[in-house]
């Protein structure tokens, strides 16, 4: 019995612990051949199309009239993925979680944002006391456009470009991807500093 | 019973991503920072794992769950949607440090506050089926 109960905990051991990434991203890029086995194509921007048209503004916008019901399997894909995530964060989850480096830590204290201990999310950002603060609120809103608007325009985001498309060879993904990284740079490293 | 694959599948993701914690706003900041190699190195793999599937999959002709031959369309050519769509997604993305797949699993994990970035992601996405005609592509 003892012996079970030992190699049960070192097996949560490795599953609560940070998982390596030359695991996750093969485990992603399983998924993605999942998707392609089940006849569709990894990408999750287009569900906030999806979304949008759910509310009935196809009749107004054209880009929203459009079969956004062939297209109901990728929600339920997110559907799963919420689920997945509230049992990786409740049950799955421990102290060494979100180790990153000490330097960034130091960098994050001089902008006045609190250090990970564990968690995934900053409490300066993501924190209910956010929720009292209009500057908090509409930063969120903004990026939120942005990612939005963004992975519409270039027709896809960090799924469908970064990993469809870069595994099936697509210059445009290749262009897009660049895109994403040169904007990113700007943000954190010109933008970010002026806003914190 | 159809979803349900596609409900596992989703949940798997979901622990995978948490779990590698590419959900994490300090990931995406520690990558732009250059000062950890995690998220290059998920990136990478993830693309690596990719090619070498797409590769058997084209070359051994292999069908799909209900027996059709495996096709995933090109995508569209074209470059200014590319660079500027990209570019403003990459503002985003580093500013709220969350991408689409990472925003539906932090609202399902519990973390409220970013249902504001879905609201703001609905909105954009709403912004460009508005706008879509008058941009270059």
């Amino acid at each position: 019995m003892n012996f079970y109960f030992c190699r049960k905990s070192i097996f949560m051991e490795i599953i609560t612990h940070t998982w390596h990434w030359a695991i996750s991203g093969f485990l992603i890029g399983i998924v993605m051949l999942l998707l392609n086995y089940f006849g569709k194509v990894f990408g999750m921007s287009s569900n906030l199309r999806s979304l949008c048209s759910m509310t009935g503004v196809g009749k107004r916008v054209p880009f929203f009239d459009w079969d956004w019901k062939s297209q109901r399997w990728n929600l339920v894909v997110v559907l799963g993925a919420m689920l997945g995530g509230y049992i990786a964060v409740h049950f799955l989850s421990d102290a060494s979680n979100v180790a990153i480096n000490p330097k960034t830590i130091e960098q994050l204290a001089a902008l006045h944002i609190d250090a990970p201990n564990g968690r995934l999310l900053p409490d300066a950002l993501f924190g209910d006391a956010i929720f009292q603060s209009p500057k908090m609120i509409l930063i969120l809103i903004i990026g939120g456009v942005l990612i939005g608007f963004g992975s519409r325009y270039a027709g896809g985001c960090t799924s469908g470009h970064a990993i469809s498309g870069m595994s099936n060879l697509q210059i445009p993904s290749l262009k897009a991807v660049i895109g994403f990284f040169v904007g990113g740079l700007i943000m954190a490293h010109f933008i970010l500093p002026l806003i914190f | 019973m159809k979803a349900i694959k596609y409900l596992l599948v989703g949940l798997f993701f979901g622990i995978v991503l948490t779990k590698c914690e590419a959900v994490s706003w300090y990931r995406i900041y520690e990558m732009f920072q250059f000062q950890s190699f995690h998220m290059y190195g998920i990136i990478m793999v993830a693309i690596l794992t990719g090619i070498v599937g797409l590769q058997i999959i084209k070359r051994k002709e292999v069908k799909d769950i209900k027996g059709n031959p495996i096709v995933i369309q090109d995508k569209e050519k074209g470059s200014v949607r590319y660079w500027i769509g990209g570019l403003i997604f990459g503002l985003g993305w580093a500013m709220v440090g969350a991408c689409p797949g990472p925003i539906f699993i932090l609202i399902g994990a519990g973390f409220m506050s970013v249902g504001l970035i879905l609201f703001g992601a609905v909105l954009g996405t709403f912004l460009y089926g508005v706008i879509k005609d008058k941009l270059p592509h």
